[in-house]
């Protein structure tokens, strides 16, 4: 189908975009790399009145460590995560470029963008899921300022964020480093949007679990963290006992929706196995000060 | 209407036309321009039949307003050869029996073009997750892979063909680059 008529502004910068997003009211909507507004606008499921074209605000296509974490600008490609090769970037998010592989196919990666992927909330979009994972933070611009909402913060339905329709994502920032943290999908097919997804990040010391974070993505209305399953993890052994019992609280205390893609008790199936999966990658990863790619003494300010 | 003049560049030829903001960059070539070899499938992204390069890399032009292509360079499949002289790609998915009917071919000759520059010697399995981007129906992909296969190892595919643009092969992971669309 073709989309409904809209009026077209193309914003030169991020304070024109704010400020044609203040002058048009909440029937404007942002477009960047446009790979699910643009569908979406097809099937006429959305109809915005106008959209602000911030496609060509190249300042904001970044990815950055910097004092141990990683900024993100709000135009970095799926493509740009994927191809992250720089140890001192990579360096705690080498799951980014895994879960990337997952993102659509080879064009949808070269034009859909970080932000954009933030902004559409979708419950089992991957870099939702990383920015519960990292404990991320949102940046937020309008005309009324900045403001920096934790990730918690962030997400509150389907496709539904606590952005006012003034503000514009402008970077994400991932504070947190999680070594080794793994990432576990099961889709119908290559490419398509997981029925449910699952990542995982375990610290251990001396055989201990010290630290865990375990979320999801495709149970519910937007990507979840699985807290009692964590707290299961942590303080245990990491052993099989404990890895089936975190995998099953996950799975008890999420209720999937059930469509045309699996029914509720096949999704929480699917946590089960997905949990353990991503558990499981997760512990393997090696002592990072000996894995020859990464030299945490030895960090890269940014 | 909201209409915008925009200036793209077409397999190196330049135009200047008035389109409507809606106007998806598919129908821009389609309906505006005549360049009928891109095809639309499913008109949201899924297929990949009217996959077509946008400053070289590869883009669902059903999912780029015309508009937004405004400035940039697009290569279609008119670009590549000629029902008289195909280019070596073209040429091995006929030798493979890399298409049927033909729908979706303009679109996997477009993403296969883009792959194979920035990536002239890959692996079945690359190939594989690769052509996995778009939807055909007819030949079970096996055939496909085949062409894929002998285009790279002849070693004519990533050099040959549309012409060739800038950007396509600086985008790296951690840098700032110009060059963003969609």
């Amino acid at each position: 189908m073709k989309p409904a008529p809209f009026i077209y502004h193309r914003a030169r910068s991020v304070d024109e975009a704010v400020s044609l997003l203040s002058e048009l009211g909440d029937e404007a909507k942002l477009i960047a790399g446009g790979q699910s507004l643009v569908a979406m606008m097809n099937f006429r499921l959305a109809r915005p009145a106008a959209l602000v074209d911030i496609s060509r605000l190249t300042d904001l296509r970044y990815v950055r460590a910097e004092n141990g974490g990683l900024r993100i600008g709000a135009l970095a490609l799926h493509r740009d995560l994927e191809r992250i090769s720089e140890p001192s970037v990579l360096a705690g998010f080498d799951v980014l470029p895994s879960a990337a592989r997952y993102i659509g196919h080879y064009a949808i990666r070269a034009a859909g963008t970080f932000g954009g992927s933030i902004a559409h909330a979708d419950p089992a979009a991957e870099w939702c899921m990383a920015a519960l994972l990292f404990d991320g933070e949102v940046v937020a611009r309008s005309l009324r300022g900045e403001r920096v909402i934790p990730i918690s913060d962030f997400f509150i339905g389907f496709l539904e964020t606590s952005l006012d329709p003034d503000e514009m994502i402008t970077e994400v920032r991932l504070p947190v480093r999680r070594p080794g943290a793994a990432v576990a999908e099961f889709a119908r097919r290559h490419g398509d949007f997981a029925v449910v997804a699952a990542m995982a990040a375990i610290d251990q010391h001396n055989g201990r679990c010290v630290d865990a974070r375990l979320v999801f993505g495709g149970v519910g209305g937007t990507v979840m963290r699985a807290t009692p399953a964590e707290a299961i993890l942590i303080g245990s052994d990491l052993g099989p006992g404990a890895i089936a019992a975190a995998a099953d609280a996950s799975a008890s205390a999420a209720d999937p929706p059930a469509d045309i893609h699996g029914s509720s008790e096949y999704r929480r199936h699917l946590m089960r196995v997905l949990a353990a999966r991503a558990i499981k990658d997760a512990m393997n990863v090696r002592d990072p000060a000996s894995d020859g790619r990464v030299d945490f003494k030895r960090q890269a300010p940014g | 209407m909201d209409i915008h003049e925009i200036r793209l560049t077409v397999n190196g030829t330049k135009h200047e036309l008035a389109v409507e903001s809606r106007r998806t960059l598919a129908d821009v070539l389609r309906h505006d321009l005549r360049y009928t070899g891109t095809h639309l499938g499913c008109e949201h992204g899924i297929c990949g039949a009217c996959t077509v390069l946008v400053d070289g890399m590869p883009a669902r032009s059903c999912l780029m307003f015309g508009v937004q292509a405004d400035g940039r360079s697009v290569e279609t499949v008119e670009g590549l050869g000629s029902p008289d002289d195909l280019n070596p790609l073209q040429r091995a998915f006929t030798d493979h029996h890399g298409l049927q009917c033909g729908f979706c071919t303009p679109g996997f000759l477009m993403l296969v073009t883009a792959f194979l520059r920035e990536n002239p010697a890959p692996t079945d399995e690359e190939i594989r997750e690769v052509i996995s981007s778009n939807l055909c129906r007819c030949t079970g992909y096996q055939g496909i892979l085949r062409a894929v296969r002998a285009a790279a190892d002849s070693g004519a595919a990533s050099d040959s063909g549309a012409t060739s643009v800038s950007g396509a092969t600086s985008v790296s992971g951690t840098a700032s680059v110009s060059g963003i669309d969609g």
